[in-house]
């Protein structure tokens, strides 16, 4: 195994004990970015004088015995949604051309105490509306186990950057999934925490009641670092010890959620949800009785929050956004205020609902996304004897839980016939995203990190 | 309101969106917005909608 094949725990004791140096981990970023960014078109900004900068400073830093925690001198990146000081926030888009952040937004700052190098900012889907990563002003991000299919989105260069060495993590937004959908489809572990837990300040809004930020990650115990960190704990203990499989109680969310599936993300998800049961954890099956209603509720808070937002662009520079995104942003100027008020209550009667579904037990768990990673450029699919539209089923399984707020994470969960990854997702209660972690923790055990 | 005035409601709202639409040059705006009002029937068909008691007028009566 090679030092870019190791999650950030594993390499954190040899940081310390300068038997690694923050720039050699630097340096084989760099050079990963350097080999790889062409062709999968992960990062629009490449930082690397001033990473080797700031990894120089983390040695010496480290040498004289300031050794701020497990994230000293470890090279990361931020989608390019969150403000980094003096370094331009794009949101992959032409509208913020030239527009350079004064300041760090205080997850990067928290990052920034704890000793995090940053190597650049990701590309994502634009202004993080959309789910595949396409529509960006500087071109598609490319899925790194098949550079013709996306990368899942929005976050979908933080995701193509974690998988292949360009950095040991990336931070993410998740507005109806897009930490979690690019994590799944690209093989690695995405936490959208409790809504609140982390500020958004800093970050362009999609949706301001909905946003959350996140880390992606390599492994659970990684997720549980950055997260920790980004709460303001610049050296946080490591995850405890896991809870055995067979102290574990999970609820399979079955209608509506295994309803719409494609064959091969249902068998490898039922194949995981198998070796769960036979280490011992006990499944039973929850359900969500407004279930048919979520998307119906996401469309009317999400749409009009995006729209109030870029209303000024939209009148007097629409033609600088990608088409399709300005199309969804004129989209969301028709919805009517009545409209915007019932799915405020839908939100909560679905809070309700899934709080109710996780009475006495751990966790839910169901699929990520309900297929694989999907061709660029293509618009819709056909599952069973029906056609639904990308977007849709990208955003079905995960939108619930940016609507409610409970902490969800994709952990990878195999592969496909086609070799495309497949992720699985775990909800936890509200406000306990570090049980969630430790659940996610011993289901990574059982299957393996086998993204 | 009912489901049917429900659908009503929406089937006018969406005429209007869909030439106010056209009138800006959006054309390619319908098939969203069609998309759209359906989610906005279903969102108003569902059963935590509180609406105001439907009390005969005398009229009615």
């Amino acid at each position: 195994m090679t030092m870019l094949d190791c999650a950030i725990t594993d390499l954190a004791a040899r940081l310390s004990s300068r038997g690694i140096s923050s720039v050699e981990m630097t340096d084989a970023c760099l050079t990963q970015i350097a080999r790889n960014n062409g062709r999968l078109n992960a990062f629009i900004t490449i930082l690397a004088d001033q990473a080797r900068a700031d990894a120089r400073r983390a040695d010496e830093e480290i040498a004289s015995g300031h050794y701020r925690g497990p994230l000293h001198g470890v090279p990361l990146s931020l989608k390019d949604l969150i403000d980094l000081a003096g370094v331009p926030t794009t949101a992959a888009s032409r509208v913020l051309e030239h527009h350079v952040a004064d300041a760090d937004a205080p997850i990067t700052a928290r990052l920034r105490t704890a000793g995090a190098v940053f190597l650049g900012k990701c590309n994502l889907h634009e202004f993080a509306f959309g789910t595949t990563s396409e529509d960006s002003a500087f071109g598609p991000v490319r899925n790194p186990w098949d550079p013709t299919r996306s990368a899942g989105g929005s976050s979908g260069g933080s995701a193509a950057a974690v998988v292949t060495g360009m950095g040991y993590a990336s931070i993410g937004t998740d507005t109806g999934g897009s930490i979690r959908i690019p994590a799944a489809v690209c093989g690695c572990v995405g936490l959208k925490p409790t809504s609140g837990e982390l500020p958004c300040e800093g970050i362009i809004p999609l949706s301001r009641t909905l946003d959350h930020v996140g880390p992606l990650a390599r492994t659970v115990a990684d997720a549980w670092l950055l997260f920790h960190v980004m709460t303001g704990i610049p050296n946080p203990p490591l995850l405890p010890v896991r809870r055995p499989a067979p102290s574990l109680r999970i609820g399979l969310l079955r209608p509506y959620f295994m309803d719409v599936l494609s064959d091969d993300v249902r068998e490898q998800f039922e194949l995981e949800l198998e070796r769960l049961a036979m280490a011992g954890v006990t499944v039973v099956e929850r359900a969500v009785p407004h279930a048919s209603d979520i998307a119906a509720v996401y469309l009317h808070l999400q749409l009009p929050e995006a729209s109030a937002y870029h209303a000024p662009v939209l009148q007097t520079r629409p033609e600088d956004y990608t088409p399709p995104v300005r199309l969804r942003l004129e989209m969301g100027r028709y919805v009517l205020a009545e409209d915007y008020s019932r799915a405020q209550v839908g939100a909560e009667v679905l809070r309700r609902e899934v709080d109710a579904a996780l009475d006495g037990l751990d966790g839910l768990v169901l699929p990520t996304v309900p297929i694989t990673a999907q061709p660029i450029g293509s618009t819709g699919l056909t599952i069973g004897d029906r056609s639904y539209p990308v977007r849709a089923l990208m955003l079905r399984l995960t939108q619930l839980f940016d609507i409610t707020g409970h902490p969800a994470i994709s952990v990878p969960c195999g592969r496909s016939r086609d070799n495309l990854p497949v992720g699985l997702q775990l909800v936890g209660r509200h406000g306990r995203t570090e049980d969630l972690l430790t659940l996610a923790a011993t289901c990574e055990d059982v299957i393996g990190q086998r993204g | 309101m009912t489901d049917e005035g429900n659908r009503v409601a929406v089937e006018a709202w969406l005429r209007a969106a869909l030439e106010d639409a056209e009138r800006r040059g959006l054309p390619e705006l319908k098939p969203l917005l069609e998309g759209l009002a359906q989610a906005t029937i279903t969102l108003r068909a569902a059963d935590w909608n509180d609406t105001v008691p439907h009390a005969p007028r005398p009229a009615d009566q």
